[in-house]
């Protein structure tokens, strides 16, 4: 190819990353030829590869931890480049990143997954990969047969000119197609009408794989020489080794080496990593043995006083003051004061943990010219950085694989384990294979912030919502954020253009930050997690409590489709129109308003989040304070399922995990030191907590997709609470639920 | 010296016969199929056969298998073109997500079909008690009935 046709290809991507929104980052991601001897000559661009047999090898360049975006972005791309699906396999590509004159660039477009943007960022650029290569598939047939490209179309995987009747396979065409320039105008793409993959079922790519036990997660990892490596990490928060005497456990068979790590100070930004002692061996179970005989000495922490009873304590004398008010519109204070009805409670909602179930886990070989990393992360290009910072090697010298990861939920988009990895690597000279236990995962996470909220409405004599107030104590997750000015800490607590912005007319939301030494990060629909359960749970309240119907206070509410400005993540505007009809409809599947028999009761919840809508009907039985979930109906409206099992499967895992957590899940902190340490005390809910009466629905909108990956979860928990009203009369304000139905 | 069979093979362990048997198969043998989800016997994600029984790896120490035979997920099946009706019954409801739980939910499905060969639903909230953290018990709760089905279906044949 022309050095023209290059940078053609450069400026075309900038283009599209643009629009795609990843901010600063310059991509070469489009068909280019094979740029070194490690690429295929059967390549076009570093997505597609088409093999003399009419395989097609689709490259999938983002983390796959369960979300299923490494079957639904080849379908973006299969779609395009117009092939049978059948006839498609799928290989995780690497973090690609090229150094330029000014920092870093992505290779092979944006990666890393969170937010639930990873079909909606990958969009327009997947659908583009797959045409501008059928592109180059067509004018390789056109040239080589010596008829007008208007001559020529596709049928799946060959190009056909029926003109002279002759049909080309792909395979054919791959080589002639990748050394064609590009053409400087994007293919045009396919009308929805004309879709045969996108929107259609497709079983997950590796199931097969997963199934036999052949699919590679970060834990599975197997290198030449490679060492395992445990480390023992502080019991207090944010404590440091002070001294240690490891003769018991160098005496411990394979044992090789034992030594110290240092951690960040306290408060310092992002990478925040536990201090504590190393343990290499030769298995992994001799790592374990080693680190259970290491006697160390910690260093007193100054979060050694926390404590949740506390944290809880200063919560509710905090929200006793006045807070930060972050949002004011219209008179609050004169619409709450000339109410003729006003409502008002309180909702407190956990620290809760991630737990994925594949434990942290990473393996990194440091070598003098470089560094190789495997990693079950959702931000590779965060394991470059870290594995950077420890060594000092240059990032372009760290080549970060991806394997199938065992769950992220935002737990994986913080490296720490990386950093400790590449640490004990560069001090041994070893590979390492570094394994953390399920007591290192539970009491080392960034967990979810936890809060107090206070909910205030008033009401006119109409039972109309006139004014609210949501007054939050939280522990902000963006105190990790470097030089993060107190007054922006509630950005990550309180998503200020949700509802009820622009829906009802007074509105005032007041933040407090109370901080904490347990550490803080994203856990699946962050804040949303939180907020919809207080929203939700309000609105129920207000309902019940002005003698309204919760269902249709619901739709008086949200009104008719209209589009409201939406300045916060993963949308532009926000329909409200939307939640009326999803609620509506979950109500009516599950025959709300229906006769129940004593201890029965339907609940109700919606919420938009990220672009998408969701809503929530539960019915439960409340019997001798037993709770019993007999029936779920869950819908979504994503705009366009671009693949709906994914979409399925997140709608009922959202709503698992949503309900998991509602029920059982809470960390808490006495003494500086987290309680829970693994599934005895932090119970993951089996299936016998979730019925078999258990519907997802996805409604359809338009043709563009949202993010799905966490719309499911937030109104899981309030339908349940509401239900659980409706069944008993008990209004659950505090999460979990716990025992709290137990007389 | 601990001696035992492994998917039909024999194999041999002579370091500490404390070892859980899962950190035996994983490092030792390098099978990987069988994972570490907690360590103490609670998740099920390292669910495997001892004398056909699900049995859960992390805690079992490897001298208590001495003599005895070993099935873990990859010897399931003898190829992909004969895949336990398990198995299928996985793919046919496109189960996995993450995928990280699904060896063990799989190993012990297999265990449970046997002692209630047409389970109820009453049977799988009773007896299967694996943790699926990406919460695919919807599909596995299709599945088991489903993989019923199969195994029962092709028994007659």
């Amino acid at each position: 190819m022309s050095p023209a046709a290059g940078q053609l290809a450069i400026s075309r991507r900038q283009f599209l990353i643009a629009g795609a929104g990843v901010a600063g980052s310059l991509v070469i991601g489009l068909p280019l030829p094979a740029t070194s001897a490690e690429d295929s000559d059967r390549m076009i661009g570093f997505f597609v590869q088409i093999e003399a047999d009419g395989q097609i090898i689709i490259g999938s360049n983002q983390p796959e931890i369960g979300q299923g975006i490494k079957t639904g972005l080849p379908m973006l791309i299969a779609e395009e480049l117009d092939v049978e699906w059948a006839n498609v396999s799928v290989r995780q590509m690497p973090l690609g990143i090229l150094k330029t004159e000014t920092g870093f660039a992505w290779k092979y477009g944006g990666q890393g997954v969170g937010g639930s943007t990873g079909m909606t960022d990958n969009w327009d650029f997947m659908r583009e990969i797959g045409a501008t290569a059928r592109g180059q598939l067509i004018r390789a047939a056109a040239a080589r047969i010596g008829v007008p490209e208007s001559q020529c179309r596709t049928k799946p995987g060959f190009v056909v000119c029926s003109w002279l009747g002759t049909e080309i396979p792909y395979g054919d065409l791959v080589e002639e197609a990748a050394r064609l320039g590009l053409p400087e105008e994007s293919p045009p793409l396919k009308a929805k009408a004309d879709y045969r993959i996108i929107g259609t079922r497709r079983d997950t790519i590796d199931a097969l794989d997963i199934v036999t036990g052949r699919a590679n997660y970060g834990i599975d990892t197997l290198q030449p020489d490679m060492r395992y490596a445990v480390i023992q990490r502080a019991p207090v928060l944010n404590a440091t080794v002070k001294s240690f005497d490891a003769s018991a456990a160098r005496r411990v068979a394979g044992v090789l080496d034992v030594f110290k790590i240092d951690g960040p100070a306290m408060g310092e930004p992002y990478a925040i990593l536990a201090s504590g002692v190393a343990v290499v061996a030769t298995s992994t179970w001799a790592a374990m043995q080693g680190r259970a005989a290491l006697e160390i000495e910690w260093n007193e922490s100054a979060s050694e006083n926390d404590s949740s009873e506390r944290f809880w304590a200063e919560n509710e004398e905090m929200l006793k003051g006045d807070g930060q008010v972050v949002l004011d519109e219209g008179d609050f204070t004169s619409a709450m004061a000339s109410a003729s009805k006003q409502v008002r409670h309180q909702y407190r909602v956990p620290f809760v943990s991630h737990a994925p179930l594949e434990p942290q886990n990473c393996y990194v070989y440091v070598q003098e010219d470089g560094c190789d990393v495997i990693a079950p992360t959702q931000m590779p290009s965060g394991a470059s950085r870290a594995a950077a910072a420890v060594t000092g090697i240059s990032r372009e010298k760290i080549r970060v694989e991806m394997t199938r990861i065992g769950g992220g939920f935002g737990r994986r988009l913080t490296n720490d384990y990386v950093a400790e990895a590449a640490m004990i690597s560069k001090r041994t000279g070893w590979p390492i294979k570094l394994v953390w236990s399920r007591e290192d995962d539970v009491k080392n996470d960034f967990y979810r912030p936890a809060g107090l909220h206070e909910m205030q409405a008033g009401l006119n004599d109409d039972g109309k919502l006139t004014a609210w107030t949501q007054r939050l104590v939280s522990a902000s997750k963006y105190y990790r954020r470097p030089n993060m000015p107190d007054e922006e800490l509630y950005g990550a607590e309180l998503y200020v253009d949700d509802f009820p912005r622009n829906i009802i007319d007074n509105v005032r939301l007041e933040y407090f930050h109370n901080p904490i030494g347990i550490p803080r990060g994203s856990w699946r629909a962050p804040a949303h997690t939180a907020n919809a359960f207080v929203i939700q749970s309000f609105i129920d309240e207000i309902a019940h409590e002005t003698g309204q119907d919760p269902l249709q206070l619901r739709l008086d509410i949200y009104g008719e489709e209209r589009e409201i400005p939406y300045a916060n993540h993963g949308a532009d505007t926000f329909n409200p129109g939307r939640l009326s009809r999803l609620v509506k409809f979950v109500a009516e599947k599950i025959g709300y308003g229906k006769e129940l028999p004593q201890g029965r009761g339907i609940g109700l919840a919606s919420h938009f989040t990220f672009g998408g809508y969701a809503a929530h009907a539960i019915e439960v039985t409340v019997a001798d304070g037993k709770l019993t979930i007999e029936r779920i109906v869950a819908a979504i409206d994503c705009g366009l399922a671009v693949h709906p099992n994914a979409v399925d499967a997140q709608l009922q895992g959202g709503t698992i995990d949503g309900l998991s957590t509602a029920l059982g899940l809470e960390i808490t902190v006495k003494d500086g030191q987290i309680e829970q340490s693994n599934f005895h005390n932090y119970p993951l809910a089996k299936i016998a907590a979730f019925p078999a009466s258990f519907e997802t629905h996805i409604l359809p909108y338009n043709d563009q997709p949202t993010g799905v990956g966490e719309i499911g979860l937030p109104t899981a928990a309030p339908a349940l609470t509401n239900a659980i009203f409706a069944a008993s009369g008990i209004r659950i304000r505090s999460l979990p639920i716990a025992d709290q139905l137990k007389a | 010296m601990v001696s035992f069979k492994i998917n039909s093979k024999a194999v041999t362990f002579d370091g500490d016969q404390n070892t859980p048997l899962l950190w035996v198969i994983r490092d030792a043998l390098n099978m990987t199929g069988t994972k570490f989800g907690c360590g103490i016997g609670l998740c099920g994600a390292c669910t495997v056969h001892v004398d056909g029984k699900a049995q859960r790896s992390c805690v079992t120490p490897v001298l208590a298998i001495d003599g005895r035979s070993i099935t873990t997920i990859e010897g399931l099946a003898s190829s992909d073109d004969k895949l336990h009706p398990v198995q299928q019954a996985w793919l046919e409801h496109d189960v996995p997500q993450c995928g990280y739980c699904q060896t063990g939910q799989i190993m012990a499905t297999v265990d449970f079909l046997k002692k209630y060969p047409k389970p109820s639903d009453e049977d799988i909230d009773k007896n299967m008690t694996n943790i699926c953290r990406c919460g695919t018990y919807v599909r596995i709760r299709k599945a088991i009935h489903r993989a019923a089905e199969l195994s029962t279906a092709g028994g007659e044949e």
